[in-house]
């Protein structure tokens, strides 16, 4: 679990609390790694996927960074997190219907490379009210700017990044939901 | 959308964070003072002889005990919406009201005759108490499931419960000064259900409005 290490990680935090855009990217990639390493062993054999917790984990780590204290570590704090939405991912899982996958559990893994699990937060992203969800994309998939995402969509970019942060918050709230 | 794409999103994303939770609980606290003193004086008031009353041992304990309990039902309340609480470690917090409850009635039944246990426990205004703590601390209830949505609790339904307990020691607190019946027999019993009711809401009202 390379960069996990707490001080490490309180420090990003800390500056990305400040307002450092940078630190927080950093943050959230080192956090992703702790937390896929949690993730990937609680997983086996739940019929959930490693990286939907992780993805849904980040998003709660993002709406909820206020209830981390300055002066309390990082590493517990984003544990309890990743864990609350591990249990919430199993016991949805519990209540969907099964679909028969039986024997074709190795085909779908081998399928399930990097982006072929876009269903679990690709469903959230379509959700989202059009305007949502163009700057959301453009700004994730398509890696622009917020200046650039405003000029292509025609907007200015207080309105792109009030649509973000609500094209998120949204996405946080129904993650969970089915 | 992989993993990378998405913290790019959370990245840009750099609007403040939510209120932060020593002041959602300072406005939660003070909502559901004012909000639990206005259902109060509204309904009910004190009762006509406060004066007197006040000068008595078994009406000030009565406050005493609600006290405790709003104080610590409160504090245990905001370490629960911290993901990471232990929540073990409240269990002897929330111990003090029930031994101080515990110490009054052994006390009592020390204190008066065992023919009157039962006149001090039925009281007269049971039906009152089992009707109005519940009301008064319905405000305070859900300003505190909602300071708790607002948090990060990782048991809704427990945390819920400490909701309804806090709020219950409020309204209990309130009602005291109202209630004719000072006996702690009468107070453990009615008191106790009346706060019971309020936490079994906030144990429900936390599974539905506590997630995230």
């Amino acid at each position: 679990m390379s960069g996990a290490d707490d001080e490490h990680l309180a420090r990003l935090l800390r500056a990305a609390v400040a307002g450092d855009e940078k630190a927080y990217a950093d943050f959230l990639r080192d956090a992703a790694q702790a937390i896929r390493g949690w993730a990937r062993r609680w997983t086996i054999g739940a019929g959930v996927d490693a990286e939907d917790v992780v993805q849904e984990a980040l998003l709660a780590v993002h709406v909820k960074r206020h209830t981390w204290r300055e002066d309390a570590p990082v590493i517990p704090w984003l544990h309890a997190i990743a864990r609350h939405k591990y249990v919430d991912a199993v016991r949805r899982q519990a209540r969907r219907p099964t679909v028969g996958i039986e024997g074709l559990e190795d085909t779908l893994a081998s399928v399930e490379t990097e982006k072929a699990r876009d269903w679990e937060i690709g469903r959230a992203l379509e959700g989202l009210a059009p305007g949502q969800r163009s700057v959301v994309n453009a700004i994730s998939i398509e890696g622009c700017t917020v200046a650039e995402t405003a000029q292509r969509l025609d907007m200015n970019e207080t309105a792109v990044r009030v649509a973000l942060h609500r094209g998120l918050a949204a996405i946080a709230r129904r993650f969970g939901r089915n | 959308m992989d993993t990378n794409d998405l913290i790019k999103a959370l990245a840009a994303d750099t609007r403040r964070p939510g209120l932060s939770m020593s002041a959602t609980w300072a406005g939660a606290a003070i909502g559901a003072l004012v909000l639990a003193g206005l259902v109060f004086s509204v309904l009910l008031g004190p009762r006509p002889d406060i004066a007197a009353a006040a000068e008595t041992l078994r009406f000030l304990f009565k406050f005493v005990v609600a006290i405790a309990l709003a104080a610590t039902a409160f504090a245990a309340m905001r370490v629960a919406a911290w993901p990471e609480a232990d929540l073990r470690r409240l269990l002897p917090y929330l111990a003090i009201a029930p031994a101080l409850v515990a110490v009054s009635v052994v006390l009592e039944l020390f204190a008066v005759p065992s023919d009157t246990w039962a006149t001090r426990l039925i009281g007269t205004n049971s039906l009152l108490c089992l009707t109005f703590i519940p009301l008064i601390g319905l405000a305070p209830l859900a300003l505190f499931l909602l300071a708790l949505r607002h948090g990060a609790p990782s048991r809704p339904e427990l945390s819920g419960a400490l909701a309804g307990l806090a709020a219950g020691g409020i309204a209990a607190t309130f009602y005291a000064a109202h209630c004719p019946d000072d006996s702690p027999l009468f107070a453990a019993t009615w008191y106790t259900i009346a706060v019971l009711i309020l936490t079994v809401s906030g144990a429900l009202g936390g599974r539905w409005a506590v997630r995230w």
